[in-house]
């Protein structure tokens, strides 16, 4: 791919913290390479601001290698840009032009409040999480890998819905903020396999209770999480949610 | 929603069907027997009031989601591109059952307040509902806002066949490609259907 220069302007979120009201400042950028990432290109900007002594745009990263789900951005109109399947420290200049106008924005849900800038806090996915997304273990010695069979499709399965990196890029891209693929997954993975088991019924109903409590939305079918996540988590996960959790409201005790 | 969408999808099946009965050319006399049944018979009336509480059920559910789905976003988007990643009809389901319900209004008001009047203000006087058709369907802007009821009800039906499906835990490799064939072709047979009545009326297609 032939490498190439562009001048850009940006028009980013600023917001000082989580009470304030936040607004798009723009920004004009020189000489920015086909080859940089992203957050390269960031990176570039926050290094002019500084010599510009102004206040450096606060952004979420971690891996830089797409596999953390920090770097949440919302970049014309795309939870991490243009490309499919790819986080926004994967996404590469070269998918822009030269004189493109790039508008970037944080994840916007109520249960994802913006901290600063760019920066959301989604510790609303971590207590849906403990809310039941583990499983009961032994103490002593781990048990043999292999020692109990399961069927091939079920660890794919399994291992397909275990890819999701808890980004947030769904509910970012969800009309309703649904958190809804994020739970599919994280219910399926377990769900799919014995060692999710013992604590099934209890599982899928406090992750959804926690999840209804943080202020998700609702998911009416779209799909269009599916088409934004950057692992490819499929709709099927949430379909398993739902008879997961019918299944569990309809046979468990509680009230 | 689902539930109630599925219910609400078997009784357009059985509304078509009856309806159809004014295709058989026969000054619209098996329709209008079918229309008497169904306004007479008991279980027919019992059915009646479930379809409402369907329908009501499932307005009331979409207010619902569509309060606290409005509510989990409350800053919204500068710039979004929604359809990049999903279907226009598929994010417009509650303003095209709002259209619906604006035209269930209309339609109700043409044909089932008159059916009621007709069966117990006026005693259950004869009430000959294929030519009440006739008339009201010989004014063309009627036709014409009926045919947009029409579309509107083929693009809710689209999304919300699959939808149902998909809510009740239902996709699996094999069959979810079926029903959404299955569902695309309900859309357009009763949609046609629907439409075509209308239209036929206002030609004077139908003896």
């Amino acid at each position: 791919m032939e490498h190439y220069h562009m001048n850009l302007t940006l028009k980013v979120w600023r917001q000082k913290n989580s009470r304030e009201q936040g607004k798009l400042e723009t920004y004009q950028l020189k000489g920015i390479s086909s080859e940089m990432s992203f957050l390269e290109m960031f990176d570039v900007l926050n290094e002019q601001l500084i010599v510009d002594g102004k206040e450096p745009i606060a952004f979420d990263h971690d891996c830089r290698e797409g596999i953390c789900g920090m770097c949440s951005m919302y970049i014309n109109g795309q939870a991490h840009g243009p490309w499919q399947q790819n986080t926004t420290c994967q996404l590469h200049m070269r998918a822009f032009k030269d004189g493109d106008t790039i508008t970037v924005e944080p994840w916007r849900s109520k249960a994802f409040p913006v901290l600063k800038d760019l920066v959301v806090n989604r510790s609303a996915f971590d207590r849906i999480i403990q809310a039941g997304g583990f499983i009961s273990v032994n103490t002593g010695n781990a048990v043999d890998a292999n020692a109990i069979a399961i069927d091939k499709k079920d660890a794919d399965d399994a291992f397909m819905a275990a890819a999701c990196i808890g980004c947030g890029a769904c509910v970012a891209t969800c009309k309703n903020g649904s958190a809804m693929l994020f739970v599919g997954a994280k219910v399926s993975q377990l769900a799919l396999l014995p060692q999710g088991g013992p604590e099934r019924e209890s599982r899928v109903l406090n992750m959804v209770a926690q999840m209804d409590k943080e202020g998700f939305g609702n998911c009416t079918n779209t799909y269009a999480c599916e088409a934004e996540c950057p692992k490819g988590i499929s709709v099927s996960n949430i379909a398993r949610l739902n008879s997961e959790y019918l299944k569990a409201g309809l046979s468990t005790e509680s009230k | 929603m689902a539930f109630t969408g599925l219910f609400l999808i078997l009784f357009l099946i059985v509304h078509a069907s009856i309806n159809a009965c004014i295709f058989l050319n026969d000054e619209g006399k098996t329709f209008n027997e079918m229309a008497r049944f169904m306004s007479h018979n008991w279980i027919m009336r019992f059915l009646e009031l479930g379809l409402f509480a369907g329908l009501i059920t499932h307005i009331i559910q979409g207010l619902m989601l569509w309060s606290q789905n409005k509510n989990a976003r409350p800053v919204q988007y500068a710039y979004s591109q929604p359809n990049k990643n999903s279907k226009w009809y598929s994010r417009s389901m509650a303003i095209l059952g709002t259209l619906l319900l604006l035209f269930l209004v209309m339609h109700l008001s043409h044909f089932y307040v008159d059916t009621k009047v007709a069966l117990y203000v006026k005693g259950d006087a004869p009430h000959n509902l294929f030519e009440e058709m006739k008339e009201v369907f010989s004014v063309n802007w009627i036709v014409a806002l009926y045919i947009a009821g029409v579309v509107a009800l083929f693009w809710h039906l689209y999304h919300g066949f699959q939808s149902a499906f998909q809510s009740l835990g239902v996709n699996h490799k094999k069959y979810t490609p079926l029903i959404k064939s299955i569902g695309f072709g309900y859309a357009i047979i009763i949609c046609l259907l629907f439409a075509s009545m209308p239209i036929a009326m206002f030609f004077d297609w139908i003896k």
